[in-house]
């Protein structure tokens, strides 16, 4: 099976995204040991790698095909997941210049370690071995569990970090027992040969189920779902508000791709027994993390909670099973990507130094001091909620339609209750901007938002805007992509 | 000479250690000593890899469970100085007492 081990040269290119950003990343690193003074030029260098692997991966797409002994496959599915990682990456870097600057933190390792995660989430986007999942994950996730900890003098930050290295390498290496169980009972580590394998040999169900079963654990608490979503919000609000929006969008939606893909080739002739468990899952995660929501009183962790919510909603559409449910979890794991940024983005600007003001009271009166950041907000907010003309509407729309399309009526109407229930703490955030008054008297005026700041705010808006507004041209790619997962 | 011991008893002794490790991880209240239980549970990992491999006649499993130590290695460098970061400012290593972010 081994017989040339020489990949060829269309192989490495196939998998340049990811040299590029390794590559940028050492370089990083390496000016950031020689540099004295100003740090933000790093910050642009991770900006041109970003933009030089998006550039290679839409190259690779439209020469796609699989690369070192089938470990990794560019298809449509997984060139999406990478370009949508990168765009994720791109907005948190531009998000955090002035961030950076205001916490006194400018060093080269934050732009440095959101190259290499990305590396890992590019990893996962496209690999169709167990072995590249696993080492996609870790890469993935050691810088995250940096990142998470990036302000190392504030305590909450600390604790983020801490817990999220805790509960993700416990994780993991549930995740690893499975993949250790899946060899041993297929002999292969390869989704399609472990599919072919489980068909036709003759392992018994029972141990196959315990296999998938690790899995499933340690995917779901890589994406934070139910009942695996107790870190979910200590760390989203712990961590830095930049570094929470990557970690919402990116991590998240890679860690998306490869569970799609790992239970829709590997598992799918068993998808009778697994998919009631996915459907409780689903229907768990969206109540935990919306009746949860409804009682915070912290921005982030209100969030933090939506964010566990939202996922439920991609699990509804990991329920339907079908190529739609897949092409619309793609569509909405991007809208969801841009108004998460958009809105940590904004929160990032509003709590000013040390973050001390990430209370939902401390927006009281916002609409009048900043006119042009409330109606930004207003915009990623009524997307959460789901509102039309934005991404998030066309997002559940296309979710419930594939969930109705596979005959989920109730796991439907149960979704819609749900997103109607979100609409309340949503809603909450809106009234603090534009219908409270100032609690104390004088509150410190914000300084203008830096022009980085701005332009990921905007870029994020204007791209749920056109989300909501030509949905069609994003949806028709994912559908197409979807096709080998029904 | 003595038989060979079978696949099934490396299997029960893999299960065996995950579950501690599992175990540890739940009920453990020093920080590292939750930590350590990862590692366990790692090691599991390691023992299943290489047993399967010596069973299946192939040497992949051995590979892997080489790249589990890198990766472990990677993530025990990373978790000691978070973990360092963490004692620092708190003077603490109790896993209840690291717990200031609730409602």
């Amino acid at each position: 099976m081994f017989g040339n081990f020489q990949p060829a040269s269309v192989e490495y290119l196939r998998f340049l995204p990811e040299i590029l950003l390794s590559a940028f990343g050492i370089i990083i690193m390496m000016l950031e040991a020689v540099s004295k003074g100003k740090r933000t030029y790093l910050g642009v260098i991770a900006l041109i790698g970003i933009a030089a692997a998006f550039a290679a991966n839409a190259w690779a797409y439209f020469n796609g095909g699989p690369a070192f002994q089938n470990m990794i496959l560019i298809d449509g599915y997984g060139a999406f997941f990478r370009g949508l990682v990168l765009v994720v990456g791109f907005l948190c870097i531009l998000a955090a210049f002035s961030y950076l600057e205001r916490e006194h933190a400018q060093t080269g390792e934050y732009y440095a370690l959101i190259l290499f995660s990305l590396v890992g989430q590019c990893i996962l986007s496209t690999s169709t071995d167990l072995i590249m999942v696993f080492i996609g994950l870790e890469i993935s996730s050691i810088a995250t569990y940096i990142l998470a900890g990036f302000l190392r003098d504030d305590t909450r930050n600390n604790e983020s970090a801490l817990k999220y290295f805790l509960l993700g390498s416990f994780a993991t290496a549930f995740l690893l027992y499975g993949i250790a169980w899946i060899y041993g009972l297929t002999g292969s580590t390869n989704l399609e040969e472990i599919r072919r394998g489980l068909t036709q040999g003759t392992q018994p169900l029972v141990l196959i189920g315990l296999a998938a079963a690790l899995l499933f654990v340690g995917f779901a608490f890589k994406v934070s779902v139910a009942p695996f979503q107790v870190w979910t919000p200590d760390v989203y609000q712990g961590a830095a508000a930049p570094v929470t929006a990557f970690l919402s969008a990116g991590p998240k939606a890679a860690a998306f791709a490869i569970f799609f893909r790992v239970f829709l080739t590997s598992f799918r002739p068993f998808s009778d027994r697994w998919l009631p468990l996915v459907w409780g899952c689903a229907l768990a995660t969206m109540i935990i993390g919306n009746f949860a929501a409804l009682l915070q009183t912290n921005i982030k962790r209100l969030l933090g909670y939506s964010s566990i919510a939202h996922a439920g909603y991609v699990m509804i559409a990991f329920t339907a099973a079908s190529q739609i449910g897949t092409a619309a979890a793609m569509f909405y794991l991007a809208s969801y990507a841009l108004m998460n940024i958009g809105a940590f983005a904004i929160i990032s600007h509003i709590a000013g130094r040390n973050e001390r003001h990430v209370k939902l009271e401390d927006l009281a009166g916002l609409g009048r001091r900043e006119p042009v950041i409330s109606a930004l907000l207003a915009v990623f907010v009524f997307s959460l909620i789901g509102v039309p003309l934005t991404g998030g509407f066309f997002g559940k729309f296309y979710v419930f339609q594939a969930a109705l399309n596979s005959h989920l009526v109730w796991l439907t109407v149960l979704g819609l209750i749900n997103s109607a229930i979100a609409a309340y703490y949503y809603l909450k955030i809106l009234l603090a901007v534009y219908m409270q008054e100032p609690a104390t008297i004088a509150q410190e005026s914000l300084p203008a938002p830096a022009p980085s700041l701005l332009v990921a705010i905007w870029a994020s808006a204007i791209g749920t805007l056109f989300l909501g507004i030509f949905p069609s041209a994003v949806l028709s790619f994912a559908s197409l992509s979807a096709a080998p997962f029904r | 000479m003595l038989p060979p011991v079978p696949l099934s008893w490396y299997l029960v002794l893999s299960v065996i250690l995950f579950a501690l490790g599992v175990a540890g991880f739940l009920y453990r209240k020093s920080v590292i000593t939750v930590f350590m239980s990862i590692e366990l549970m790692l090691n599991a990992v390691n023992l299943s890899f290489v047993s399967f491999s010596y069973e299946l006649k192939r040497v992949d499993g051995h590979i892997y469970s080489f790249f589990v130590m890198v990766v472990a290695a990677a993530e025990a460098a990373v978790g000691l100085a978070i973990i360092l970061t963490v004692f620092k400012n708190r003077g603490t290593l109790q896993i209840d007492e690291v717990d200031s972010m609730k409602l």
